[in-house]
């Protein structure tokens, strides 16, 4: 059976039972309709309550979700097209981030998202979605080449932090992102980031200096994981929850700050419940974004951009 | 019985002791090496046996990289506010300050180097570990702003655990705002130094202080993007000897040079200089 959070069980105890009926029915040839009606009922109410609201590590935990759509599921639903390009042209390719051309709609884009995996092995291969220096390079190689054929950049946001290994602190990780959050501030092409699922820190954000930052609702962006802010803070993982309080990392806090743009809707019981129904909202908002950007001058765009991320940062001037 | 005879003579000390007081002596913390605390100041707190670079604070650093009275601090009154309600955090501001003795986590204003006009930024690692909020964030766009409209080098002196996680995400879209600012320096061809010190990690170290023209690293300086003890726990085993170190990183190729405290000022001055096209230093400095 499917994983399944704490908070979802009575969905997925309602669920079950549905399930069992209908199959009750087959086998029997029996109508079992005004039985599942009223269940099927409940469930979807059930799920609104619950998700509308959840605290905020509930939704860390849907961030997280092992069954939420990853970047390559919306590469499949609402994009077509797509042709993946592998590599940094330096040292290897990173599967932790996959990228290549693709098609939204009618217009041509590079899609850049990092990419967690669905079982053991495959996460394994793509180390849980967290990125080697080598991944960033090559997002960085596909950013320029987008905009030297004047396609837009989309990227999609899922990662628990760029990895902390030795190769990887070999290698520069802190170079590389530094190197992409400078060529993401002069990238001459329109340019919309979403947080699809866990924004980790430093490395979610190497793809994420754009022009419109949209977030899904049960995402996460944070300069830090709840467990390993309440490790510094207190000495103790244990205190994730209040960690999670205190970091203001949900969709609805960071649009309260500036931090993102805009906060793409969520089916009931999170995208993971409905994934298409996730796609095409995202679709459509990524749609709306990029129509919005596409008819902007490009120095107009990098002024606008940079002016964006001036702004962030509260303090107090004597 | 012996022939001769000592005379004895009553006892006096002539010698007077020496009277230094305990607090005149120190001890280099790498190699232990001990000597008078006055001598380890003269030469910038490195160790005269082993040439350790003790970490020293933000008015040091531009005293060392100033012309003498040339420096003017700007945006000194800059400070940090609680922007999403975060516990404890008010009061860790108000501890911080007291015992840095700064406003916030970096020191910013104009001066000369030689001669050359330069915008100086330095990190307090002695405010909350350096780390890097909207004030630091805010100050080094400020003067990364100035240096584009008065094409004055830009020279930011780091020393930082990253971004401060009391302000959340909001810490971490400094990164990009310090970037921002940065990369018009490049296409305007304006000189911008990073100068690294122990430690430089997270946030800031993903950001401006790897975007220098020239990346220069203090002597056995730890810089990295993961802390050691986070990597520690990712691999589960101990590091190897002098991993994520400045002489690591050049190696590496991350850094473009590894200066001593003394050369510091001689160098950038140097490498300014060229940058600008203008006449090199007397042979004599």
């Amino acid at each position: 059976m499917a994983f399944e959070l704490e908070f979802e069980k009575p969905l997925v105890d309602l669920q079950r039972q549905i399930a069992h009926l209908k199959r009750l029915a087959e086998e029997q040839r029996l109508d079992v309709q005004s039985e599942v009606a009223p269940l099927e009922q409940k469930l979807s109410e059930l799920r609104r309550e619950i998700y509308a609201d959840l605290t905020p590590m509930q939704r860390v935990l849907v961030a997280r979700h092992p069954r939420r759509p990853y970047a390559l599921d919306y590469l499949r639903t609402v994009f077509s097209d797509f042709v993946e390009l592998k590599g940094d042209r330096l040292f290897r390719d990173d599967p932790a981030i996959v990228a290549g051309w693709a098609r939204l709609g009618e217009r041509s884009v590079v899609v850049i998202g990092q990419q967690k995996g669905r079982d053991m092995k495959e996460n394994l291969r793509r180390n849980f979605g967290m990125p080697h220096p080598e991944g960033y390079r090559k997002a960085l190689r596909l950013m320029h080449q987008a905009a030297r054929f004047q396609a837009p950049v989309v990227t999609l946001i899922d990662t628990p932090g760029a990895f902390p290994g030795l190769g990887a602190e070999e290698r520069g990780q802190a170079e590389a992102i530094a190197r992409n959050l400078e060529g993401m501030a002069r990238l001459e092409t329109p340019f919309v980031a979403t947080i699809i699922g866990e924004g980790g820190s430093g490395g979610a954000l190497a793809l994420g200096l754009a022009d419109r930052v949209l977030m899904l609702e049960n995402a996460i962006y944070s300069v830090i994981s709840p467990e390993g802010c309440a490790a510094i803070l207190w000495k103790d993982a244990t205190q994730k929850e209040r960690a999670a309080q205190a970091l203001r990392l949900t969709a609805t806090d960071l649009h309260e700050l500036g931090i993102i743009d805009e906060i793409v809707r969520e089916p009931d019981g999170g995208a993971h419940a409905d994934p298409d129904e996730a796609g095409r909202a995202l679709g459509e908002a990524l749609d709306r974004a990029l129509t919005e950007l596409e008819p902007v001058p490009r120095d107009a765009l990098l002024a606008a951009r940079a002016e964006k991320f001036l702004r962030m940062g509260r303090f107090v001037e004597a | 019985m012996a022939w001769f005879r000592k005379e004895r003579r009553e006892r006096t000390t002539t010698r007077q002791r020496l009277e230094i007081p305990a607090d005149a002596w120190d001890k280099c913390d790498q190699c232990g090496h001990t000597d008078i605390r006055d001598k380890f100041d003269r030469n910038l707190q490195v160790c005269m046996e082993c040439g350790h670079h003790r970490r020293i604070d933000s008015r040091r650093y531009v005293a060392i990289l100033t012309d003498p009275g040339s420096f003017t601090e700007l945006y000194g009154t800059l400070g940090s506010v609680d922007v999403l309600g975060f516990e404890g955090y008010p009061e860790r501001i108000a501890v911080a300050r007291r015992k840095a003795g700064t406003q916030d986590a970096i020191l910013t204003g104009h001066g000369t180097l030689t001669g050359v006009p330069i915008n100086l930024g330095v990190m307090e690692f002695g405010f909350m570990g350096g780390s890097m909020g909207a004030v630091v964030g805010e100050k080094i766009a400020r003067l990364a702003r100035r240096s584009l409209e008065e094409r004055v080098p830009l020279i930011i002196v780091s020393a930082s655990g990253g971004a401060r996680m009391q302000e959340g995400a909001m810490s971490l879209m400094q990164l990009a705002k310090t970037s921002v600012t940065i990369a018009p320096l490049k296409q305007a061809g304006i000189p911008f130094i990073s100068v690294v010190t122990n430690p430089t990690t997270g946030g800031v170290s993903a950001s401006y202080a790897m975007q220098g023209d020239v990346n220069i690293a203090e002597p056995g300086a730890v810089v990295g993007f993961a802390g050691p003890r986070v990597i520690k726990q990712t691999i589960g085993q101990d590091l190897p000897d002098g991993f994520q170190t400045a002489e690591f990183l050049l190696e590496h190729g991350m850094v473009d040079i590894v200066v001593a405290r003394h050369e510091l000022a001689t160098t950038i001055a140097r490498l300014l200089r060229m940058m600008l096209r203008r006449e090199p230093l007397p042979a004599s400095s």
